[in-house]
């Protein structure tokens, strides 16, 4: 008979002895490596620095290691880690027009000053499922050098004015941050943004989604994506100057959205902004999406879909904080039950002798 | 593991019967959209799983096939797609458009007029012409039940109120045979008029909303207007910088990131063979 009043810190010690031995897997096949998921397994890598807003390869794999897998887990890993490190301060913004290309598509020219590069990419294969053991290893495949300057999509629109500015930087105000600030709404663009690049891919994608079936449509073309690495820069007082820190992987997304026009603006077209770390194309794609349709209040539109909704949206983003509370559900609510219990058999109680009493009066 | 194999066009027998069941509804019922269980196809949802799952379904060993891209057979999810087709079903395939008896697309309708020995396959994204200002099927179902489209001609009549036009570009809703409201999918309005009285079947496949719709040969169909607003064809004001031509649509390449733009034809077809025409002229010249 199992009753649960005492053997809680011998419980906890074997579950967890079973969970490590349950992720070892058959001990006849070998561990898997850090660095075999750092290199094989890029895109989950991608995914967890991308949500845990932490960008360390090694330490996203050792993650994924130790959260047997579970993505959602191995960003609370990282995001547990990341809380705990110091901060020097913040980068010069990334200038994303410099990057060192490895993919670039837009869907709205056929090509452009830059050229079109499929890269590494999913799209245009099949899904046909291979043989595990590939009897060759892949040829290594040409990758171009010496390109020619790549600008951005919204800035060859720009310049015939039929696209909006970029808004400019302001350098004494300083970025938002929901890791040191708490959210407050109504909430600036670049707190929104920062808030999406951490959001849960799978929240996004479905909001991204439901924009293009009808809840809250935004007329989206994917203006461009970009994958490449692109150079971090600080700047240091006591030099005076900004320093190079190293360089970074991120994908890019930006759409090109209609835009009816109002009373004070003429039509043209919006834009939708996406950016996420390393190689994260469909986070990038629904973050552009919900982006642009997070700005209908300002843009005049009328909001009355999911995506469109700032405090829905922004509150809901997180898996951290989602997993957290919807699994808190396992932990004990005796207590509350209890009490629950008691008013539940109360009201039952009047009830049945409520209707007793009004049977008798319809008697 | 063991080794997958796959029947001829990839689907399934009973899968082909199933969808043939339901092109065959669509067939009878002009504009009407047919649900159907759309299977899982090995490539994305969105990518023109609809066209292609109603192209397996047609395809036959002797058919030869085009597949283009926003008119053009060298867009890479068009080469994506008849490559796939060329291993799954063995068909010989084409670019050219006349010698092509199946051609899948995606938001074009080809420049070279069609004959009844063709079947155009359309890839849709959202099938339901209503989508966007009614986002509940179970409503838009009953709209179209009732023959009741007062809500696109509102939205027709706000549009010309704001803009002084009708503001839609693609996808420009049309009415099949006097009953239906369809979406020809997002072909620009360019090609509204090559859709009536057309003499190839048109077949409309939407794999991720589990549609299916036809045009038989020859239907009357009509683009929405106004009998003071009348339905307008539009181009571009420009000629394709490769072949001349002055009545095509036409795609924009941007050549630098001074302004700096020319246009050529959308249909890489048509225009490959106006210019061996042309070249062809000139040669006795020589």
């Amino acid at each position: 008979m199992y009753v649960a009043v005492k053997g809680g810190e011998r419980a906890i010690a074997n579950a967890h002895k079973l969970l490590a031995h349950e992720r070892r897997g058959d001990e006849s096949v070998p561990e898997l490596t850090v660095p075999q998921i750092e290199g094989q397994l890029a895109l989950a890598v991608a995914r967890v620095m991308a949500e845990g807003s932490l960008y360390d390869r090694e330490l996203a794999a050792l993650a994924i290691k130790q959260a047997w897998g579970d993505l959602i887990e191995a960003i609370f890993l990282v995001r547990a880690y990341r809380t705990t490190l110091p901060r020097f301060g913040a980068s010069e913004p990334l200038d994303t027009a410099r990057m060192e290309i490895r993919r670039r598509i837009s869907a709205t020219f056929k090509d452009l000053p830059g050229g079109q590069i499929l890269g590494p990419t999913f799209d245009y294969t099949h899904r046909l499922l291979e043989e595990p053991a590939a009897p060759l290893p892949p040829e290594q495949a040409p990758r171009e050098t010496d390109r020619e300057p790549t600008p951005r999509v919204t800035d060859i629109l720009a310049g015939e004015a039929l696209i909006e500015p970029s808004p400019e930087a302001d350098p004494s105000d300083r970025p938002g941050d929901i890791t040191r600030d708490p959210l407050t709404f109504p909430a600036s663009r670049d707190v929104r943004l920062q808030n999406l690049s951490r959001a849960d891919e799978g929240f996004l994608l479905a909001l991204g989604y439901s924009t293009q079936r009808g809840y809250g449509r935004n007329h989206p073309f994917a203006g461009e994506i970009r994958l490449g690495e692109v150079e971090v820069e600080f700047f240091a007082e006591e030099l005076g100057f900004a320093v190079p820190l190293g360089a970074i992987t991120v994908t890019e997304c930006q759409t090109v959205n209609q835009f009816k026009g109002s009373d004070t603006e003429p039509p043209q077209f919006t834009r939708g902004y996406g950016l996420a770390f390393g190689h994260s194309e469909r986070k990038a794609m629904s973050m552009a999406l919900v982006d642009r349709a997070l700005r209908a209040g300002e843009l005049g539109e009328e909001a009355r879909a999911p995506a469109q909704d700032e405090e829905f949206v922004l509150s809901h983003s997180d898996n951290v904080q989602a997993t957290g509370f919807v699994e808190h559900l396992k932990l004990p609510h005796y207590v509350d039950f209890q009490s629950e219990l008691g008013l539940l058999r109360q009201i039952r109680a009047s009830f049945e002798g409520g209707a007793d009493a009004s049977k008798d009066g319809a008697e | 593991m063991s080794a997958a194999s796959y029947n001829f066009a990839y689907l399934d027998e009973q899968s082909k019967r199933m969808i043939r069941r339901a092109i065959l509804k669509a067939i009878a019922i002009p504009g009407y959209q047919v649900p159907f269980a759309s299977r899982e196809m090995p490539m994305p949802y969105g990518w023109g799983t609809g066209g292609i799952q109603v192209t397996a379904a047609i395809l036959g060993p002797d058919d030869v096939l085009k597949v283009i891209d926003q008119g053009s057979d060298d867009t890479t999810n068009a080469v994506s797609i008849r490559a796939f087709f060329a291993k799954v079903a063995d068909v010989k395939t084409t670019t050219a458009t006349a010698d092509a008896t199946v051609i899948q697309t995606r938001h074009r309708v080809p420049e070279t007029p069609l004959s009844d020995r063709q079947i155009l396959v359309y890839q849709v994204p959202i099938p339901e012409p209503l989508r966007f200002l009614e986002p509940r099927e179970t409503e838009t179902r009953r709209l179209h039940a009732l023959a009741d489209y007062g809500l696109m001609h509102v939205k027709l009549y706000e549009d010309i109120a704001h803009h002084g036009h009708i503001a839609t570009a693609y996808a420009y809703p049309v009415m099949v045979a006097g009953r239906y409201l369809m979406d020809p999918s997002p072909v620009p309005k360019f090609d509204n008029p090559k859709i009536g009285g057309c003499a190839a079947l048109q077949l409309f496949g939407a794999g991720r909303e589990k549609r299916i719709y036809a045009i038989p040969p020859y239907t009357r169909v009509v683009s929405l207007d106004f009998a003071d607003y009348p339905f307008e064809r539009y181009r571009q004001q420009g000629t394709c910088a490769l072949c001349g031509a002055d009545d095509t649509f036409l795609d924009e390449v941007v050549t630098d990131d001074k302004g700096g733009r020319m246009f050529i034809c959308s249909d890489s077809d048509y225009c490959e063979k106006r210019r061996e025409t042309a070249s062809a002229k000139e040669r006795p010249h020589d």
